[in-house]
This record gives C-alpha cells, sequence and structure tokens, in this order.
C-alpha cells in the first residue's frame, strides 16, 4: 500500500504537470477574424480554391448565427477579434526536408510521446499537431504498406482531395452549429485517416493535440474513414501550457463507417483546466459526430474529460445503416471552477440499431458538471434499442451534477431505457476503506476509479493507465 | 404566423378597452398591469423556447376566441346538464362554468369546521387580507407568458380556506365546466390555502362539452402550511376541440405532505404544468400522473420539484399509453438547491407506443447543488412485454383482451395511489373503459352506463 500511496501522494502534488511552454519561434497571424484572415491561413497551407470556397461559405455563415446559450455553462463573453486564428512552429531553415526540429521532439518528448520510431515500445502510430501545424506523423510507411493513409490534414487535402472534397463536411456541415461554422471557415490542421476495404488497421492510431503559443486559438479537424469491413482504433490526448487568459479550441471530428466498418474513438482531453481560483483555462468546444452510413456498422467513443476549464462536447453517433450499433463511454471528471456540460447524441434512423450511452460524472470543488443527451429513434427506425446510464458522483457540497436527457421515440417497436442517479461517495465503501487502514484520499482514489472502471476498461491499454492516474490527479484535494 | 399575431394583439387591445373595468380591485392594479407588460414582451411561447420544444402551440392559437370579461350566463343550474359521474363520490362541490363561479345565490360557503369555500371574487372582498398574502406569491409571471396572462384577466375562480387546526371531513370538488356555443378564452384562477395540521382532499375535475374550439388557461395555487397535509386529484375528460394549459403551483411548508395525481384521460390539447416548491424540512411529496391519449391528441406534462430546504423527499411516477397518430411530451425536473442536503428525490417515467404514428418525447433533467442527497431518475419508451403476452395468450386469453390486460396493469401502479375509494373505482372503470376504445366514443352520452341507476326513458308510447 506505501508504494501506491508514494505514487498518489507524487501526482497529487503536482498539479497540472503539463503545464509548460517550449520556447519555440512561432509564425502567426495577426488577430482577429475577417476574411483576409482565412485568405491568409488558406494561402498559407497552399490549399485549392473549392476549400477556400468552403471557409468563406462557413465564415459568411459563422457571422449570421449566434453563439448557443442553453448549455449549462457560464463565462466572460469571447472576443474573436483577440485570438490569433494561425500560430504555426517556424520551420528550422537549417534542417533538411522531412526532419523534425529537435526542439519540438523535445517538446513531446516531455509530455511522454516519442516521435521517434525506434524507440516507441508500444505500436501506436501518432500524429503531433502543435498549435495550428501539424509537426510529424509515424509509421506512415508501415501504413502505407496496407493501403492505409494517415497523415495530417493539410497532406491530404494536397495527395488525396478526391476523398476530402466528397467526406468533408458531409457528417458535420458547416451549418451546423456556432462553433463548428467557425472551425469550417478556419481549421488550421488536424488528422486524416483513410482504411481501405477488408483492412483491419494493425496499431492504434493517434493524434497528440498541444496549444504551445499563447492568445491563439486552436481550430482543428479530424476527418476519419472507415470504407467497408475494415476495423480502425483511434486515440486522441491533448495538453496546454498553463496560462492565465482564456484559449479557445474548437475542433470537429467527422468519422465516417461503411458496411461492416468498425471505429473505436477513444479521448483522453486534459487541456489546461484553469488554477484553484478558476483562471485561465481552456474554453473547448468540440463538435464530433460519427456516422453509420453502412449496414452493420459501428461507432465507439470513449471519453475521458478530465481538463479544459469549459467543456462543451456532445460525440454523436447517426446510426443510419440498418443493424448499426453506436457507443458511448464516458468518464467527465471536473475539479475547482470547471465546467463541463457534455453527453452523446444518438440518432436512430435504420431499422434494428442499436446504441448504449454511460456517462459517469464526478463533481468535485466548486464545478459543475452536466450530462446533456439526445437519444432519437425515428419512425422507420423499427425494432431499435437504446440504453443509456448516467450517473453523478458529488464530492463537496459546493458543485453541482446535472442529467438533461432527451428521448425522442416515433415508433412502437423501439426499446428505450433512461437510468440515471446522483450521490455522493457511499459511506459505507468509505468506512470499509478506511477501516483496513487505507487513508481517506487513497480510499475516495480507490472508489472512484472502481466507479468509473466500466468506462475505463473501455479504453485502449496505453490509455486506461494514463486515464486512472488523471482522475487521480483532477481529484487531488478535493475532499477533506 | 399572422393569426398567431392577431389573437396576442386582440388580447392586448381588450385589455387596454376594459383596464377600467378590470382594476376594480385595488390591491390588483399594480399586478395586472405589470402582468399585461410580461405578456406583451413574452408573447406566447413558441418552439424555440425550451419549455416548447416539442409541443406546438399554432394550431390552438389559430381560432378566434371570444374574451369574456363579464360572467354572461346568469345564473344558470348546473344540475340541468351536468351531474357527477361518480354517484358514490360524496364531496362538497364548487362548480365553475365558463370560468366563473356557478352558484351565484351562495358565492360563498362557510362549513361548521371554519372551511370557506368562496367565488374569488367575492373572496377578494371579504377576506383581502387573506387572499394577499398568497395571491399570486407562488408563480412566475415574469417568465411564463400563460401565467402572466392569466394574472392580466383574472376575474374569478375558486377560493377555498382551511384554517389550522382542521381535517375536512368530505374531499372538496373543483368542477370546472365549459359549455358554449362560441370559441372561448377562459381564465379562471383558483388559490387554495391549507392551515397548520390541516388535511384536505381536494379533487379537480375538467369537464369540457363545447364542441368548438376553446382555450382555458387556468391557474391554480395551493398553500400546504406546516404540519398539513394535501391530497389533489385533478381529473381531465376534455373534448376534442378543446385545448387547456392547466398550471398549479404547490408551496409546501416544513413537515407537510402533499400527494398530487394527474389523470388525463381525453383532450385535444392538454398541457399540465405541475410545479412544487418545498420550502421547509421534512416534507413529503408525491406526484403522480397517467396519460391515455390517442387520435390526434396532445399531451404535455411538465413538473418541477424545487427542494429548497434540507431532509425533504420527492417520488414521481408519471405513466402514459400512447395510441393512434397522439403525441405525448413529458419534461419532468428536479431541482436541488444548495442547502437542501439529505434530499430524496426520485423520478420515474414509463411509456407504451401502440403505434408507430405516436409519439413521445421525454425529458426528465436532475439539477443538483447539494452532494449529500440521492437522486434518480429512468426513463422508458416500449411495447408490451411480449412473453406477458404469450404466457396470456397460451392460456387461452384472445390477444386483445391479454393487451387490454396489460395496459391495465400498467396503469395501475398509479391507479392504486388514489385514497378516495369511489373516486379510484370510477377511475378504474374510466381507464377500462379508455383502453377498450369505448371511452372517446361514450364520453358525452347522456346514459352515463357507468352509473348505478337505470337510466329511464320518458317516451310517450301512445304516440309510436
Amino acid at each position: 500500500m506505501d508504494k501506491k500511496n508514494n505514487i498518489l501522494n507524487k501526482l497529487t502534488q503536482e498539479e497540472y504537470k503539463w503545464g509548460f511552454t517550449t520556447d519555440i519561434e512561432t509564425e502567426t497571424a495577426l488577430k482577429g477574424l475577417n476574411e483576409d484572415t482565412i485568405r491568409f491561413i488558406s494561402s498559407k497551407k497552399n490549399e485549392p480554391e473549392w476549400l477556400l470556397e468552403f471557409r468563406l461559405k462557413a465564415y459568411r455563415h459563422w457571422l449570421t448565427i449566434n453563439e448557443p446559450n442553453w448549455a449549462h455553462i457560464f463565462h466572460k463573453p469571447i472576443n474573436y477579434q483577440e485570438i490569433i486564428f494561425y500560430a504555426a512552429p517556424k520551420q528550422n531553415k537549417a534542417l533538411n526536408e522531412g526532419e523534425v526540429d529537435p526542439e519540438l521532439i523535445k517538446t513531446f518528448e516531455k509530455l511522454g510521446i516519442s516521435l521517434n520510431e525506434q524507440k516507441m515500445l508500444t505500436g501506436v502510430a501518432v500524429d503531433a499537431v502543435i498549435d495550428s501545424i501539424s509537426v510529424t506523423t509515424t509509421f506512415k510507411e508501415t501504413l502505407a504498406e496496407k493501403g492505409i493513409i494517415f497523415c495530417s490534414f493539410s497532406e491530404a487535402v494536397k495527395e488525396c482531395p478526391e476523398l476530402v472534397k466528397k467526406y468533408l463536411g458531409s457528417v458535420v456541415p458547416y451549418t451546423d452549429n456556432y462553433f463548428a461554422s467557425l472551425n469550417s471557415a478556419v481549421f488550421s490542421d488536424g488528422s486524416f485517416c483513410y482504411i481501405p476495404k477488408g483492412v483491419r488497421c494493425p496499431i492504434e492510431l493517434s493524434t497528440y493535440f498541444r496549444i504551445n503559443a499563447a492568445n491563439s486559438g486552436q481550430f482543428e479537424r479530424t476527418l476519419l474513414i472507415a470504407d467497408d469491413d475494415s476495423y480502425v482504433s483511434y486515440m486522441e490526448g491533448c495538453t496546454a501550457p498553463r496560462r492565465d487568459e482564456n484559449q479557445l479550441h474548437a475542433a470537429i471530428v467527422e468519422i465516417i463507417a461503411l458496411e461492416n466498418a468498425e471505429v473505436k474513438y477513444s479521448t483522453v482531453q486534459n487541456w489546461y483546466p484553469g488554477n484553484k481560483e478558476g483562471e485561465g483555462g481552456i474554453y473547448n468546444f468540440v463538435t464530433k459526430r460519427g456516422m453509420c452510413s453502412g449496414n452493420n456498422s459501428k461507432i465507439s467513443w470513449t471519453q475521458v474529460e478530465t481538463g479544459s476549464a469549459i467543456t462543451w462536447k456532445y460525440p454523436s453517433c447517426i446510426l443510419k445503416g440498418d443493424n448499426s450499433t453506436g457507443e458511448f463511454y464516458s468518464v467527465a471528471v471536473t475539479n475547482n471552477h470547471q465546467q463541463a456540460d457534455t453527453g452523446s447524441k444518438m440518432i436512430h434512423l435504420g431499422k434494428n440499431t442499436k446504441s448504449t450511452i454511460i456517462s459517469k460524472g464526478i463533481s468535485a470543488g466548486k464545478s459543475n458538471n452536466s450530462y446533456r443527451g439526445l437519444v432519437k429513434i425515428s419512425k422507420n427506425a423499427s425494432n431499435s434499442r437504446n440504453y443509456s446510464q448516467c450517473d453523478s458522483l458529488l464530492m463537496g457540497d459546493k458543485c453541482g451534477a446535472h442529467t438533461y436527457p432527451y428521448i425522442e421515440v416515433g415508433n412502437k417497436s423501439s426499446v428505450t431505457e433512461h437510468e440515471a442517479t446522483t450521490s455522493k461517495i457511499s459511506e459505507d465503501q468509505l468506512f470499509y476503506c478506511l477501516q483496513r487502514g487505507i487513508d481517506k484520499e487513497s480510499s475516495i482514489g480507490l472508489i472512484v476509479n472502481g466507479y468509473a472502471k466500466e468506462v475505463l476498461n473501455k479504453l485502449p491499454m496505453e490509455f486506461a493507465v494514463e486515464a486512472q492516474k488523471l482522475l487521480a490527479i483532477s481529484l487531488e484535494g478535493s475532499v477533506g | 404566423m399572422e393569426t398567431y399575431k392577431n389573437l396576442k394583439d386582440k388580447i392586448l387591445e381588450t385589455y387596454s378597452v376594459n383596464s377600467a373595468f378590470l382594476n376594480q380591485t385595488n390591491f390588483l392594479t399594480g399586478i395586472r398591469d405589470k402582468a399585461i407588460t410580461h405578456f406583451d414582451t413574452l408573447g406566447f411561447p413558441h418552439n424555440k423556447l425550451e419549455d416548447w420544444r416539442h409541443t406546438k402551440l399554432t394550431g390552438v392559437l389559430e381560432n378566434d376566441y371570444s374574451i369574456c370579461i363579464e360572467d354572461s350566463d346568469g345564473n344558470v343550474d348546473v344540475n340541468k346538464f351536468f351531474h357527477c359521474d361518480i354517484t358514490d363520490l360524496n364531496t362538497y362541490t364548487a362548480v365553475l362554468l365558463n370560468g366563473w363561479f356557478a352558484y351565484k345565490n351562495t358565492p360563498i360557503t362557510k362549513l361548521a369546521d371554519g372551511t370557506i369555500i368562496a367565488s374569488l371574487t367575492h373572496a377578494l372582498k371579504e377576506f383581502p387580507e387573506i387572499v394577499k398574502k398568497h395571491y399570486g406569491k407562488y408563480c412566475d409571471i415574469e417568465k411564463n407568458a400563460f401565467e402572466a396572462l392569466n394574472t392580466a384577466f383574472a376575474l374569478d375562480g375558486i377560493f377555498i380556506y382551511v384554517p389550522d387546526n382542521v381535517i375536512v371531513d368530505k374531499p372538496i370538488q373543483i368542477i370546472s365546466i365549459l359549455n358554449k356555443k362560441e370559441n372561448i378564452l377562459v381564465q379562471p384562477r383558483n388559490l387554495v390555502i391549507v392551515g397548520k395540521n390541516s388535511q384536505l382532499k381536494l379533487v379537480h375535475c375538467d369537464d369540457i362539452f363545447s364542441h368548438t374550439p376553446t382555450l382555458t388557461n387556468s391557474l391554480t395555487e395551493i398553500f400546504v402550511d406546516e404540519n398539513a397535509s394535501v391530497d389533489h386529484y385533478k381529473m381531465q375528460n376534455n373534448d376534442n376541440h378543446s385545448a387547456l394549459i392547466a398550471t398549479t403551483y404547490f408551496h409546501q411548508k416544513a413537515n407537510s405532505k402533499l400527494s398530487s395525481n394527474t389523470i388525463t384521460l381525453n383532450g385535444g390539447f392538454i398541457r399540465n404544468n405541475t410545479n412544487v416548491a418545498i420550502n421547509g424540512e421534512n416534507c413529503e411529496t408525491n406526484l403522480y400522473g397517467i396519460y391515455l391519449v390517442d387520435g390526434n391528441q396532445i399531451i404535455d406534462n411538465h413538473t418541477f420539484v424545487d427542494h429548497i430546504k434540507p431532509n425533504s423527499t420527492s417520488n414521481e411516477i408519471f405513466k402514459g399509453v400512447i395510441d393512434n397518430q397522439a403525441k405525448a411530451v413529458f419534461s419532468g425536473k428536479i431541482l436541488v438547491r444548495k442547502d437542501a442536503q439529505k434530499t430524496n428525490a426520485f423520478q420515474t417515467n414509463k411509456n407504451i407506443l401502440l403505434t408507430d404514428e405516436a409519439t413521445i418525447n421525454t425529458k426528465p433533467t436532475l439539477e443538483i447543488y447539494a452532494d449529500d442527497v440521492k437522486c434518480s431518475h429512468g426513463a422508458t419508451v416500449g411495447q408490451l412485454d411480449h412473453e406477458a403476452l404469450f404466457y396470456m395468450r397460451s392460456r387461452g386469453i384472445s390477444e386483445d383482451n391479454a393487451k387490454m390486460l396489460l395496459m391495465y396493469a400498467f396503469t395501475d401502479e398509479v391507479i392504486t395511489k388514489i385514497s378516495i375509494e369511489p373516486l379510484r373505482e370510477k377511475i378504474c372503470q374510466l381507464v377500462n373503459k379508455r383502453l377498450k376504445g369505448e371511452l372517446s366514443i361514450c364520453d358525452q352520452c347522456v346514459m352515463h352506463c357507468g352509473c348505478d341507476e337505470a337510466v329511464v326513458f320518458n317516451i310517450d308510447m301512445s304516440k309510436i
């Protein structure tokens, strides 16, 4: 037990271990947003005309709509003219083509991400994104042998424009919501992945996002296409330096699963959550949506949300193909002044579609944690099935836990079930642990991990370990 | 959209024309003016509002309603065209006809134990102190257009006052009847005050006979003082052309007990807003409801339980069977405030859809700011249990009967909570009839098949 305590102590002493900044030269766009900014981003990336058109259309639409206010979150109005919409590490002239700045490699090594393929312990291919730019993608050749395309978004636009053109905005149109429009207008980089027919991706794919530059926003876009009978497991991680001002992160993830394809998307979100007084931190407004467009396809979202001052995120599945399946597993932890409004949308359109939602919220300190979800079963989605469970755990008397489920059913052969509970840590469980000589902090860590186990089990191994540690850190000092 | 505006304009115009008349009672003057201003800014609710997302009012507001400022019925004998279906239900009755207190000759009834049943208009004159203390104190005219509208126009309704330490020996029954040939907008306003340590059973029946479109916007405020106990039953069996917006506010004080049952058997458009503020410790609140709708009916139940003080328990069960193209909406909200520690709050909504055209939108929400609580909610949408059906069919019960039995069993959980025996039996019967699909045909029939007495026909045989 001693050893375990040490680990926990060690972990709890450091507040936010990824809060450092890297001193690299950055090239930025001017502050503020107008058509020129968009043209600047587009020209910086040598984009084709159609993509610039797409951006401008999105921007013009964005101007006509207002920021949504239905979520249970409160923040100062965001001044979009004070944000730098494009920041990229400057290319070191001394380097050859294809080489990565050693400073950046160091940064990622500090984060525990090795960009050096030989040193990698596990077979995970990484696309590393810093500020607005993808730095490097590992294992590209290995994947290319199988016909898998895994590269940065900008490369994809150059190398397989027809795929990008076909699927970009097909799941999340630029008119979808305020932040999706904004992203569509100014998105910088992100990952692109295409799994060809019948291919089972042999290694885990992953993107690591890092905000580094000050005053900048990060707007990345991920597009994942799984062709017929393919399988891929995809992971996403993120961190940001500790700063006093709030930074905006508005991303879009689009997944398309064709016939019999299966996509597993895991996220460990650990943006800087702000300090104990609620200053600073990332505003995380993300639109994630998967389309099960083929029959028998499956999309599974797993997320561990521990960071960000504000999380506004609803990974969704559109179950269009018959017999398709959507899953959502989530653990959201909020502490201090963090606010999370997160959940999932399951839209059943095809026959015999199934969806599962398991959401575990933990709120501590002065935070607010909401689950907001929609289960919609359309008239034609006969024999559909949904099971939702959202539990909330409250720690401390100043936090809030809320549940807003929407259930809409339009046919008689479907079954939906929704369950939600809210309670504090069971005193019996706590007593049991204390009685056996485990101190309070460790006991809580133990109970919370047990509570979240159902979701953590769904994470790929590499992530599960990190996620468990994260849970402990995020709750540090919340009990007392 | 155009007609929509017209009704609002018509209302605003009617108000300004009649404002002198409406403001005769001094203490209401400021309140009415404030309310109409709020209504003006809010306008009628639309689908963009979270609370009205799934319930379209457009159909209801398209009709041209006449707004009655004065009682046009005079002294009518209600018994001539109405008598309660439940013959052995022994109650004190108070009748509202088209929104006006019907017993013109006896506007105030004082029972032996001091309980007062009166028309609100007269209560305002006779007991202004009591009315003032509670009138308009629990509803929220700033946020809800219909409450503002009611407050601006409310002229009559029922006033019930139960003094401290009184157990009312018989249930009090409020019967709200609409019987008019024209399209009318009716806005009754009721106020019920139950004193300390008192007990009251209140039955509130809505019967709408008119076959023309009508809109009822009723607002009831019920104050439950310390240690008091209230059983409230809302029975709704309305004509398919009618629209009813029934808003009820309960305000509970410490150690009080409330049980509210909302039973909807028929109705064109029904929106029930049930709000409970638990403003005292050790309270118990039970909200039950069933809704059985078919045809093109729309039923919308919105409940809001606000736990303000610690150590209270609330329990909510709403069940519905939705047939044909009917539409049901349920939205239940439990709010546990920061100081309301040791709260137990439970909420369940279960629905059965019988056809592919029927829809249900349910939204059970929890908003919790205290940590030492136990709260849960659940919602299900499904069909009748296939195995249970098979079990019965294999024992020779026909499919229809088996289905009926299952549906009946489904609603039974709520019906058994009714503590007034004759009422429970009658509701049992009505639900039974309703599930057989007979009620929507029979409910307006004069034969009252449910009655124990034989129906006597006076036919002159010589003329045949």
